[in-house]
């Protein structure tokens, strides 16, 4: 156990040093959300979409989740140029542990997409989103169990195809789907019945309502504990469908 | 055919066994046997050439002994440690150079040295000692705090050799490991593999398409085609019993073996 936790430190410390290196990196992936905010967010403030609170509050955390949805989703992409550089096999031939290799790599992608998040929350600040601290707080929560969950699915992923451009197709067909059903640009208590019932079958459906529901407030209901009971259970099967997948391909 | 010398490998000290050992792909189209029953047994600072037609089995019987694939069939231990049982214990006594080699071009030299040594779990101070002294072996000293993407060829390629010797691995195997080199790199490497052998009875198993290289630096050469042991023994054994004389050639040698010549190696040098 001692040498897992070292070797995710230390897998760590590479792929942060890494993302330390890449500034534009760092930033770009806060590029997209950062747009709907500026170009998109100012077209919502007099539309009432949600029964409290102000639009702000309703835009802020589905630009959260999508900010999560994408950035872990193609994570993999890293995993396609090692495996093309040899890195992947030339980790795979030392002791180090194999749950380390991508565990060290989740917690590097978190860490980055929730430092992300917190700038797009400062960003929103400014621009009039007003939200309790604790919202807040549950909203970055729910950004780093989207992170670990989507990130590790796509490791696995990219350990089963052998080139990007079998990977970048399959990404592209579930994160499309996933963003435009589970009511991050908009609520889908907006949505005609059939879309509505659709999208709950989305986990991310209910970690949007989640974080919606915190912004305003609401930590006791159920859509912040269905949002979090969604998170752990995401976060605990993609990992254990990861793990498995990382052991098979670095036995 | 097995012509066996009084090297080190009959003193019944193996480090490396194989008995049987067998790899099978299953794919949409078919099963391919890429390994179809070896039998290894390399000796304590034996250095052994692995030759063999363009797929002939040298690759994927390496790749088995180092842990990356696992054997559809027989056995085999590294350094006593049983591939299937003991695949952790396998990796910390050995070091491996792939082909294609490993190192990402954005990261610096010294920190891909240190950070392959820590994977090795050697503590940090260690490993960066040892990267200094690997880097002044290799004549790296000077690059390293420069990115990989900024190496030669040469200079890369030394780099992922130095990559395997960071942890001072009892068994190293290399994998082409002077493709694309020139001649003066080259001759440094064999040097260098002697020097391993001498200083720290390193055992050394080798994949190489020239031939020239096998003769002069292999204590016993296996010939592998179609993925079984097709000759075994001393290249001056090989020779006299395939080419008809010690002095004839090689190349000779092997095309009376495999009846067809070896796949040309890439001789391209690459600037040092």
């Amino acid at each position: 156990m001692t040498s897992v936790l070292s070797d995710t430190a230390l897998i760590f410390g590479r792929y942060a040093r890494q993302s330390l290196r890449s500034k534009v990196q760092m930033l770009f992936g806060v590029l997209m959300p950062l747009l709907y905010l500026l170009f998109f967010g100012p077209l919502l403030t007099k539309l009432p979409l949600a029964s409290e609170g102000s639009s702000w509050q309703v835009l802020v955390p589905g630009l959260l989740l999508q900010l999560a949805l994408f950035g872990a989703s193609f994570c993999g992409f890293a995993i396609l140029l090692e495996k093309q550089y040899g890195v992947v096999e030339r980790m795979r031939v030392t002791p180090v542990s194999r749950l380390a290799l991508l565990l060290g790599r989740v917690l590097r992608d978190t860490v980055l997409l929730t430092f992300q998040a917190g700038l797009l929350v400062l960003v929103a600040l400014v621009m009039g989103l007003r939200a309790p601290l604790g919202g807040i707080l549950i909203g970055f929560a729910f950004v780093a169990a989207t992170a670990v969950a989507l990130s590790s699915l796509s490791y696995a992923l990219a350990l089963k195809v052998s080139s990007p451009q079998e990977f970048g197709p399959v990404v592209n067909a579930a994160t499309m789907p996933t963003m435009l059903l589970s009511g991050l640009m908009l609520p889908m208590a907006l949505a005609p019945g059939w879309l509505d019932v659709l999208s709950r079958f989305m986990p991310l459906r209910h970690l949007v309502d989640g974080v919606r529901a915190a912004y305003v407030g609401d930590y006791t209901g159920t859509p912040v504990l269905y949002g979090a009971l969604t998170a752990a259970g995401l976060a605990a099967v993609a990992a254990a469908v990861c793990t498995r997948a990382f052991r098979r391909a670095a036995a | 055919m097995q012509f066996f010398s009084g090297s080190v490998f009959l003193s019944g000290m193996a480090v490396i066994t194989a008995s049987g050992l067998t790899r099978t792909f299953t794919a949409h189209r078919g099963t391919v046997e890429a390994v179809r029953g070896i039998d290894l047994a390399v000796g304590h600072g034996e250095i052994l050439g692995l030759l063999g037609p363009n797929g002939a089995g040298k690759t994927t019987t390496l790749r088995m002994l180092t842990t990356l694939l696992a054997p559809t069939g027989g056995s085999a231990t590294v350094a006593g440690c049983d591939l299937v049982r003991d695949p952790a214990g396998v990796r910390r006594a050995t070091g491996y150079v792939a082909q294609s080699g490993g190192v990402d071009p954005n990261i610096s030299v010294r920190e891909e040295l240190v950070t392959q040594g820590r994977l090795y779990r050697l503590p940090k101070a260690r490993a960066a000692a040892r990267a200094g002294e690997l880097a002044h072996d290799l004549g790296l000293e000077g690059l390293l705090d420069r990115p990989c993407a900024a190496l030669s060829g040469g200079q890369r390629r030394r780099l992922d050799i130095a990559m395997g010797l960071l942890h001072r691995p009892a068994v190293l195997f290399l994998d082409e490991p002077t493709t694309g080199l020139d001649p003066g790199s080259r001759a440094a490497l064999w040097e260098l593999v002697r020097r391993l052998r001498a200083d720290f009875g390193t055992t050394v198993v080798l994949t190489t398409h020239h031939l020239d290289e096998a003769d002069a630096l292999a204590d016993r050469l296996v010939v592998v085609d179609n993925g079984v042991v097709a000759a075994e023994g001393t290249p001056r054994a090989l020779k006299t019993a395939y080419a008809g004389s010690p002095d004839a050639s090689l190349q000779d040698a092997f095309l009376a073996i495999t009846g067809r010549g070896p796949a040309p190696a890439d001789t391209t040098p690459v600037a040092v």
